[in-house]
C-alpha cells in the first residue's frame, strides 16, 4: 500500500437523496455504477457469457442513464437515480428496491 | 509622448499621489488609478511586446479584457505574478512592475526580427516546419521556440502567502455590478432574499464609472445596497467559473492592492450556490481590423472615455476616431469636451444620425463618412493615418497622435454559456446573444444584447485598397494572429471554427478571445462565403480571466495537501526518532534507528529482536468493522472466501475477499465473539473500500440480511507483541485470560483486561512468530504501549516498524493485499487455495473462478524466487525473463512483487509473479537489469520455518 493521490473534484451538482429527502451538494456523494444489474440468485447456473455480461457490459447511453449513487457522507444509504449523461442533469432519485423509473 | 494627466476631472484622488515603477523608471500617479492609467498620465504608451512578433504594444482596452498590456509584478521574495493586465492592477505606493517577452528592453527588442520575417511566420508555421528531422525537435526547435516566443515568466519560488476558501448559499447572485446589476440588486433590496453582487472591479459601477452624468445615481444606489441587510457586495471579486445546479466559482482578491498587505489571506475562493443567478456582465467593445490597428495609440474608443472619466487621462493630444458605431462618437465627443484635440472622425458608415454630425460640427470636429482608415504610421506610437474612401480612392494622411477603434459591441456571454444556455445569432449586432436558459438564470443589460449605445454596420474588416495578403491586420491580438492568418487556414481547408481556432490559434490566448472572438469568426465566414451559424462557435470555459493556482488551491498545500492520519502512539514513535512513511493517509513508523543506524541496519536489528527475544509494533492502523446481528455469520460466508458458519466464538480466521470477478480485494483475521458478533480487520488502505463494498451487498443485494456494520478503525488500538519472549511479557499485565498454549491457541480471541484496560486479545502472528494483538480502547494504546516497554527491558523489547513487518511477513509467505496482489490476482494464483471454501454454495467472486481464462494454464503464480547470489537484493518490480540472450524486446513471464534482505536467513529473499510458476519451482530464471543480469531459482512462498513449529508454542 502507498501513497494514493488526493481526488481533486469540483463538487458542483445538487443531488437528492431519496432517504433524507433533501437536496444536498456532490461533494456528500459517491457515484457506485449502473443501477438495475441484480446480482443472480445462483451465480453457478450462469453460462460463462451470461457471467462476462453480468460482470463487464453496462448500458453506458447518451442519454438517460440508471445509476446508483451512495450518500456516503450523509446517511449511507444507496440509491437509485435517472441522470442524463449529456446534460448531467437529475430527472429523478429513488429508493434502492423501487421500481426503474 | 501622448497620453497625458488632464487638469481635472476622474474618480482619483489627486490629494493622494503615488509612486510605482514600471521597467526600473520611477512614476507618479494617484489613488484610483490602474497601473495602465497611470502609465498613459505619464506619456508612456509602449506596455509589451506581442507573443509572436514582438510588436510593441500599448493598451488596447481599460479593463480585465485588455489583450496587450500585460506586465509582471513583483511583491517581494516569492510574490511574483506574470501576465497581469495592467489595466486590472490597482496602483498603489511602492508597486513595482515589469514588461515582458522582450529582449534587452521595451524599445530595443531583438526578439522583433520576427516581425520582418513575418511573411515567412504564417498560421501554422510551427507545425508545417519544424516536423523534421524528429531529432531536433526536442533538442533545438522547442527550445528556441520557448525562447521567443511567449509570455511571462513563471515563478521560481514557492509562493509564500496563503489563501482562503469559503462556501456562500444566496437566493439571488448578480454578477457584475455595473448599471444592469445595481438595477437587479436594488430591486432586490425590499425582499428576504439573500443577495450576493460581485464585481471584479475594485469599485462597483461598472460602466457608470466612466460616465459623470451616472454618477450621482452610482452613489445614492450603492448607499441604498449598502443599507440592505440582505444585500452582500463583494468587490475584487471574479466570477470565473458557472457550473451545475447554479453553482459559481468566484475569486476575491484582498491584499494585492495593498502597499503593506497584513497577514491575512492575498486572495479567497467563493463556492457559491445560488437559488436564481442574475448575468449583468456587460458588452466589450469591439476592435476594427486594418492594418497597423496594434500600434501603440490605437485603442478601443471606449477605453479611451473611460481613461478620460475615471482617471482624468487623455489618451493624446490629436486623437482621430475610426467608427463603425455610433457609441464611438459619443466617446470622442467626451474628449472633445474635455479639452482633448481631436484631428477627425472617420465613419466606415456613408450616413449616419444627423444629431450626431450636428454635435461633431458644434464641436468643430472634421467627419469623413465613408472612409476607412487603410495604414498607421508610426512603430512606438501613432504618428498619423492614411485614410481612403472605401472604394480605396482618395487616400490621404491625418497627423494624430492617437486612434480609437468603434467596431460595436460583443455580449459578454462568457459565463451564460459555461451554464449551457443557449445562444442566438443577431445579425444587426454581429454578435450572439443568450437565448435559452438551461439553470435558473437571467441576463440583463448589455451581456442581454440590450445597450444604449446607438446602433452601427457589422464588418468583419476595413475595406482597403492594398493587397490584403501583404498587411498585418490583427484579430486577436494577444496570440498575433492576423486577418490574413484566418483566411489562410480557409484557403487551407479548414471549414470549422474549431479547427480555424487550433489551426491558428485565434482565441486560444490567456484572454480567450474576449476582443477576437467575433472578428475571427466573421473573417472565417466571409472567406468561407457562408454564413457566421453555419461555421459554429468555440466554446467557452473557465476561468472567465486567468486566476492563481493558490486561489485554486486555497489551503490544499504542504501539511494540509492531504489528512494525516495518526494513531494514539504515533507521538511515541515521533519522540522516539522513528522514520515514518504514508500508508494510505496514514503516518506509520516505518523503522527506528539507533545511534546513526541506516535503514538495514536499524531493520535487520529490529527483525533479530522479533524471532530472538520479542518486538512491539504499532498495529492500530488496521481497518476494523464489527459486524452484528442474527444473519452475521451468514453475511461473512458471502462476502468471503472462507467458511464462517461453523467458526467457533472464541476463534480467529483468515479472512480473503474477493471482487466478483474472482480477484483479490483485501485480507485480514478476523475474529468470532459470539455468535452474533464478529470483529473484522482488513489492510490499513482497504478499510473504506471494504465497508463501503460490504454495505453495498447488505442494503442492495441481500436487504433481508439481519446484520449491522460499523466501522471501529479508530476505536481500538492495536499493539502487536511478537517474539518467543511475547507471553512472558504479557503475563503478569493480564487479567481473566488465561494465556497458557492449550488454553489460547493460536488464532484465538479471549476478552480480558489489562493492566486494568478492556481488552481483546487476539493471538495471532504476521510474523511467524508467538504473537498477541492488544486491542484496547485507543485513548490507552500509548499508556499501555509505554507500560510494555517498560516491563520488556528486560526481554531486550525492541519496536519496530513496517519494514521490519514486511520483511518478517515475506520470510513465511504472507502477501501483502496490493504488493504481492494487482487486482488480477485469484486465491489460486496466490496459493490460497486452502483460504477457499469449496464446499460452499457462493460467495462474492466464486462464479468468476471457473471462468475459462481463470482455470487456463499458463496465469502468473506467485512463488519465491531466490538468488543465486544471495547478497544480491531483487528490486521490487523488476522484470522476469526465462531467456536472457534473447532479442530485445524480450519476452517478460512476470515480476518481482517483494524482496528484502532477510536477517533471519542471512541472505535475499524475493516474491514474484511469474506465468505457471507453481509448475517451475526449482528452475533458474532471470532478472536482466540495466548493469546486469541476476540470476535467480524459484521456490516456495514459505522461506522460514515452513512446519510452523515457531508458532504453536
Amino acid at each position: 500500500m502507498r501513497r494514493q493521490p488526493p481526488q481533486w473534484r469540483i463538487e458542483m451538482l445538487l443531488i437528492h437523496c431519496p432517504y433524507c429527502d433533501e437536496a444536498r451538494a456532490e461533494i456528500e456523494f459517491a457515484y457506485a455504477g449502473e443501477a438495475h444489474i441484480v446480482r443472480p440468485p445462483d451465480p453457478s447456473l450462469m453460462s460463462d457469457e451470461e457471467w462476462q455480461r453480468y460482470l463487464f457490459i453496462r448500458s453506458n447511453p447518451r442519454g438517460r442513464h440508471h445509476e446508483r449513487w451512495r450518500h456516503i457522507h450523509g446517511c449511507g444509504r444507496f440509491f437509485n437515480a435517472v441522470r442524463d449523461t449529456a446534460t448531467d442533469k437529475f430527472e429523478a432519485t429513488y429508493k434502492a428496491g423501487e421500481p426503474r423509473r | 509622448m501622448s497620453g497625458f494627466r488632464l487638469d481635472q476631472g476622474g474618480r482619483i484622488d489627486r490629494s493622494q499621489p503615488v509612486s510605482f515603477s514600471f521597467d526600473g523608471v520611477t512614476y507618479q500617479g494617484y489613488a484610483g488609478d490602474t497601473l495602465a492609467s497611470a502609465l498613459l498620465a505619464n506619456g508612456v504608451m509602449l506596455l509589451g511586446r506581442s507573443f509572436k512578433y514582438h510588436r510593441p504594444r500599448g493598451l488596447l482596452g481599460a479593463g480585465s479584457e485588455e489583450p496587450n498590456a500585460l506586465v509582471s509584478v513583483t511583491r517581494g521574495p516569492g510574490r511574483f505574478t506574470p501576465n497581469l493586465r495592467a489595466t486590472s492592477v490597482e496602483l498603489h505606493e511602492g508597486l513595482s512592475a515589469t514588461s515582458q517577452n522582450r529582449w534587452p528592453s521595451l524599445k530595443t527588442d531583438f526578439g522583433a526580427i520576427n516581425d520582418r520575417l513575418g511573411m515567412f511566420l504564417p498560421a501554422g508555421f510551427y507545425n508545417k516546419t519544424f516536423m523534421w528531422p524528429r531529432s531536433f525537435w526536442d533538442r533545438l526547435y522547442e527550445p528556441a521556440i520557448r525562447r521567443m516566443a511567449g509570455l511571462g515568466e513563471a515563478p521560481t519560488e514557492i509562493d509564500p502567502d496563503h489563501y482562503g476558501a469559503t462556501y456562500a448559499h444566496c437566493d439571488l447572485l448578480i454578477v457584475g455590478a455595473g448599471p444592469a446589476g445595481i438595477d437587479a440588486a436594488l430591486e432586490a433590496s425590499g425582499t428576504s432574499k439573500r443577495v450576493v453582487l460581485l464585481d471584479e472591479q475594485d469599485e462597483a459601477g461598472g460602466g457608470a464609472l466612466s460616465d459623470p452624468a451616472l454618477w450621482k445615481w452610482l452613489e445614492e444606489s450603492l448607499k441604498d445596497l449598502a443599507a440592505a441587510p440582505n444585500i452582500t457586495i463583494l468587490r475584487r471579486t471574479t466570477a470565473f467559473g458557472y457550473y451545475h445546479d447554479n453553482f459559481v466559482g468566484a475569486v476575491e482578491r484582498l491584499t494585492d492592492h495593498l502597499p503593506h498587505p497584513a497577514d491575512g489571506a492575498r486572495e479567497k475562493l467563493w463556492r457559491i450556490r445560488a437559488d436564481e443567478v442574475v448575468l449583468a456582465q456587460g458588452a466589450i467593445e469591439r476592435p476594427l481590423v486594418f492594418a497597423g490597428n496594434d500600434v501603440p495609440g490605437v485603442m478601443l474608443a471606449s477605453a479611451a472615455r473611460t481613461l478620460l472619466q475615471r482617471y482624468g487621462v487623455a489618451v493624446g493630444r490629436s486623437v482621430a476616431l475610426m467608427a463603425a458605431h455610433d457609441s464611438g462618437w459619443r466617446d470622442i465627443f467626451a474628449l472633445a469636451r474635455a479639452g482633448v484635440g481631436v484631428a477627425a472622425i472617420i465613419d466606415l458608415r456613408e450616413s449616419v444620425d444627423a444629431a450626431l454630425l450636428g454635435e461633431a460640427q458644434v464641436l468643430g470636429i472634421a467627419v469623413e463618412l465613408g472612409h476607412s482608415v487603410i495604414d498607421v504610421h508610426g512603430r512606438l506610437a501613432v504618428k498619423g493615418v492614411t485614410i481612403a474612401r472605401n472604394d480605396g480612392a482618395g487616400a490621404a494622411l491625418l497627423a494624430c497622435d492617437a486612434l480609437l477603434m468603434a467596431g460595436g459591441w460583443t455580449p459578454s456571454v462568457h459565463l451564460w454559456s459555461h451554464s449551457k444556455g443557449s445562444l442566438a445569432w443577431r445579425d444587426d449586432l454581429g454578435a450572439y446573444v443568450p437565448d435559452q436558459p438551461n439553470e435558473a438564470v437571467r441576463c440583463v443589460g448589455a451581456c442581454s444584447g440590450k445597450w444604449s449605445f446607438g446602433s452601427g454596420l457589422v464588418t468583419d474588416s476595413l475595406p482597403t485598397p492594398r493587397d490584403q495578403s501583404r498587411i498585418k491586420a490583427f484579430v486577436d491580438f494577444q496570440n498575433d494572429v492576423t486577418a490574413k492568418d484566418i483566411r489562410l487556414a480557409v484557403r487551407e481547408g479548414f471549414k470549422s471554427i474549431e479547427h480555424i481556432k487550433r489551426y491558428t490559434t485565434t482565441g486560444m490566448a490567456t484572454d480567450q478571445g474576449k476582443t477576437s472572438n467575433l472578428n475571427g469568426l466573421q473573417i472565417a465566414a466571409q472567406a468561407l462565403g457562408r454564413p457566421v451559424v453555419d461555421i459554429g462557435l468555440t466554446s467557452f470555459r473557465p476561468p472567465y480571466t486567468p486566476q492563481s493556482f493558490g486561489a485554486l488551491a486555497g489551503h490544499a498545500q504542504g501539511a494540509l495537501f492531504q489528512p494525516t492520519r495518526k494513531t494514539g502512539i504515533d507521538s511515541w514513535a515521533e519522540e522516539n526518532g522513528a522514520v515514518f512513511e504514508l500508508v494510505a493517509q496514514w503516518r506509520r513508523a516505518r523503522y527506528f534507528p539507533q545511534g546513526g543506524e541506516g535503514m538495514l541496519a536499524a531493520v535487520n536489528r529490529e527483525c533479530r529482536a522479533v524471532r530472538s527475544s520479542v518486538g512491539i509494533f504499532d498495529a492500530s492502523t488496521l481497518g476494523k468493522i464489527e459486524v452484528v446481528g442474527p444473519d452475521a455469520a451468514e453475511f461473512l460466508n458471502r462476502m468471503y472466501t472462507n467458511p464462517w458458519k461453523a467458526l467457533e466464538p472464541g476463534r480467529c480466521r483468515y479472512g480473503l475477499l474477493l471482487k466478483e470477478d474472482g480477484f483479490i480485494t483485501d485480507d485480514g483475521v478476523s475474529a468470532r465473539l459470539a455468535a452474533d458478533r464478529f470483529h473484522l480487520t482488513t489492510t490499513t488502505g482497504g478499510a473504506a473500500r471494504v465497508l463501503n463494498t460490504m454495505e453495498d451487498y447488505l442494503q442492495t443485494e441481500w436487504p433481508d440480511l439481519d446484520v449491522w456494520l460499523t466501522s471501529t478503525t479508530e476505536q481500538w488500538a492495536v499493539i502487536a507483541l511478537q517474539g518467543p519472549m511475547a507471553r512472558k511479557l504479557l503475563a503478569p499485565l493480564v487479567e481473566g485470560i488465561d494465556l497458557s498454549a492449550d488454553a489460547f491457541p493460536h488464532m484465538a480471541i479471549r476478552e480480558g483486561t489489562i493492566c486494568g484496560v478492556p481488552t481483546r486479545l487476539f493471538r495471532v502472528s504476521f510474523t511467524g512468530e508467538l504473537g498477541f494483538e492488544i486491542n484496547v480502547p485507543a485513548a490507552y494504546g500509548r499508556a499501555l504501549w509505554e507500560r510494555l516497554i517498560a516491563d520488556g527491558a528486560a526481554y531486550g523489547i525492541t519496536p519496530y516498524g513496517t519494514e521490519a513487518m514486511h520483511v518478517l511477513r515475506a520470510e513465511k509467505g504472507f502477501i501483502i493485499v496490493g504488493q504481492d496482489t494487482d487486482g488480477t490476482v485469484t486465491p489460486y494464483d496466490a496459493g490460497l487455495d486452502w483460504a477457499v471454501g469449496k464446499k460452499k454454495p457462493d460467495f462474492v467472486g466464486k462464479r468468476s473462478l471457473s471462468r475459462s481464462d481463470i482455470v487456463a494454464p499458463g496465469r502468473k503464480q506467485l512463488v519465491g524466487l531466490l538468488t543465486d547470489d544471495p547478497t544480491v537484493v531483487l528490486e521490487e518490480g523488476a522484470q522476469i525473463v526465462a531467456d536472457p540472450a534473447q532479442a530485445v524486446p524480450m519476452t517478460m513471464i512476470g515480476h518481482v512483487t517483494s524482496a528484502y534482505w532477510s536477517e533471519a536467513l542471512g541472505r535475499s529473499i524475493a516474491l514474484a509473479l511469474v506465468a505457471g510458476g507453481q509448475q517451475r519451482i526449482g528452475e533458474v530464471l532471470y532478472v536482466p537489469m540495466p548493469d546486469r543480469v541476476i540470476s535467480a531459482r524459484i521456490s516456495g512462498t514459505v522461506f522460514y520455518d515452513p512446519e510452523g513449529a515457531r508458532l504453536h508454542v
